[in-house]
């Protein structure tokens, strides 16, 4: 199969599907994708399936040639993307050709971009999943968790005909810029191991972004809201979990997260609100509110909803 | 589980966590292996995954297509059904090979001391407990054994390795483990397995599975090596 060559790597380039899951048992993170939403755009696009493979690339730098005549659409991130040196749209469809390059700049608003291809990337999967977790070593092109390297091949199909091109209605093209976020969290697991003053200090304070935050977990700066609990017997850790060590700084985490833990734990962010906190640079504010179980499953049901009625704009030549 | 006090707590919008016990038993173990097993077949159709751990079940379910009340049903009618219909499980017993000595577990002599025992002592004592699969999980294939007799348990290393080796069997606190894979890593280390702990291309993945009981028996070198070990 031929696809894209990779001319350039950038600063982390992944490939990424929906996610590892039914692996716990054994040890193995999710992975997937840090920005739900802008990958499953990216995928809806090119006419994709939800679960196929894209390529999540942080921060940029990634520069492709195409060997194939296909359809390509980036998402996530504000990355400058062109073309054969041509700035194109984000959020849209392009059709690519034999020859042409593709590149990807750095970003300037948010920090991951999703690169999606008509069909998707054919990456074997590991344990059913071909999504990349270096922490693991395993899944990507390799299978050994590695990030793309110079020289390697994206393989996807060839199309007959380039898509028609396609963008999403650009109301629902997220902000990334401001470099701020307000996360909504349910709360649970050891909550009633924190006091109400701490948890009041909690939702009322502006927290950082740490530098050492990475795929598995997001460090946050701020209010200490140490816990009266040191530790707890080590259990399951879900999506988004609100962990609090003895430093009382919170650690919010993702999708590479260790599945099991002996800090206690807050609650845990909200999935649709873990897009926009991914999207943050080290600096970036975080802010917190409360929202209930089933307010939280009646916003999934609206999202779900709204992704599968919404229309696709078809774009003028 | 009349006998028997559980909570089940949010964690997240997709998880609901059964806490079953405070401090990790045999009978605990063996129930929550219990009911992650029921679990799986009667919520098949919305469950996402499960994490078993030393006195909890983390479920996660997929919540476009159920919500927390109906899993908290579902879960206590597990639970219910356990006192009902069940007995507890004992779970395979699963031998591993150890080459125990100061060439193959760098910490041996310093736990020794500590303990005041001589290091035959020490491996000898490490032998005589069968220990339980308390959980699988922080990296793949990494399974959580108790509990260390007294005798030998020993707090973490002040300063973590940078590298531990593949097979590395080692002693934290009540708690003892053989790493699937090299990494970082505090835990005291008295020898190494020559057996694969963890197998991405394996059928199973791993020889041991939470539940599962496990022994440790001394081998010499020369096997470790004739079985593949590498020092």
């Amino acid at each position: 199969m031929s696809g894209l060559r990779v001319l350039q790597p950038g600063i982390l380039s992944l490939p990424q599907d929906s996610g590892r899951f039914g692996m716990h048992g054994i040890g193995l993170t999710t992975g997937g994708p840090l920005d739900c939403n802008a990958f499953r755009w990216a995928n809806r696009l090119c006419g994709n399936d939800q679960s196929v493979s894209v390529i999540e690339v942080t921060i940029g730098g990634l520069i492709l040639e195409s060997l194939v005549k296909t359809t390509i659409a980036l998402t996530g991130a504000k990355i400058p993307l062109m073309i054969n040196k041509k700035p194109v749209a984000l959020w849209q469809t392009h059709g690519v050709n034999p020859g042409d390059r593709i590149e990807l700049g750095f970003a300037t608003a948010g920090s991951r971009g999703y690169l999606a291809v008509a069909g998707g990337f054919a990456i074997a999967p590991i344990f059913n999943s071909a999504s990349t977790v270096h922490r693991e070593s395993l899944g990507g092109l390799c299978q050994d968790g590695s990030q793309l390297q110079a020289g390697q091949l994206l393989p996807c199909h060839q199309l007959k005909k380039h898509l028609l091109d396609h963008r999403i209605p650009p109301h629902l093209v997220p902000d990334y810029t401001g470099n701020s976020a307000l996360l909504r969290v349910v709360l649970g697991y050891q909550q009633n191991a924190f006091t109400s003053l701490q948890k009041q200090l909690f939702f009322t304070s502006h927290y950082k972004v740490s530098a050492s935050s990475d795929r598995m977990g997001y460090r946050l700066e701020g209010a200490n809201i140490a816990p009266s609990i040191d530790g707890i017997l080590s259990e399951g850790i879900c999506m988004g979990a609100i962990q609090v060590p003895a430093d009382g700084q919170p650690i919010i985490l993702l999708n590479d997260r260790q599945t099991i833990g002996g800090y206690p734990k807050l609650g845990s962010v909200f999935s649709l609100d873990i897009g926009a906190l991914a999207q943050l640079v080290p600096g970036g504010i975080v802010n917190f509110e409360t929202i209930s179980m089933d307010q939280a499953h009646n916003l999934l049901a609206l999202y779900e909803h709204k992704f599968n009625s919404t229309q696709l704009q078809l774009v003028a030549k | 589980m009349t006998d028997q006090q559980y909570t089940i707590s949010i964690a997240g919008e997709n998880s609901l966590i059964v806490y079953f016990a405070d401090k990790p038993t045999p009978t605990i173990a063996a129930h929550i292996a219990q009911t992650a097993q029921q679990l799986r077949d009667s919520i098949a159709q919305v469950l996402i995954d499960l994490v078993p751990s030393y006195g909890s079940l983390l479920v996660i379910y997929n919540p476009l297509q159920t919500d927390h009340y109906a899993v908290r049903a579902a879960i206590r009618q597990t639970l219910s059904n356990l006192t009902a219909h069940n007995r507890q499980t004992e779970g395979s017993l699963v031998s591993l090979p150890v080459y125990y000595g100061v060439e193959a577990g760098p910490d041996l002599q310093a736990l020794a001391d500590r303990a005041g025992l001589t290091t035959e002592q020490v491996i000898s004592i490490h032998q005589q407990t069968e220990y339980r699969v308390y959980a699988i999980g922080f990296a793949p294939g990494f399974a959580y054994l108790g509990e260390v007799d007294p005798r030998i348990a020993t707090p973490r290393l002040a300063t973590p390795r940078p590298k531990v080796p593949r097979g590395a069997v080692a002693i934290a606190d009540r708690q003892t483990a053989v790493y699937p894979a090299q990494s970082p890593g505090g835990w005291n280390l008295i020898g190494l397995c020559p057996k694969r702990m963890f197998d991405p291309h394996a059928t199973p993945n791993m020889p041991i599975q939470v539940g599962d009981r496990v022994r440790f028996t001394a081998i010499d070198k020369q096997q470790f090596l004739d079985l593949g070990g590498e020092l």
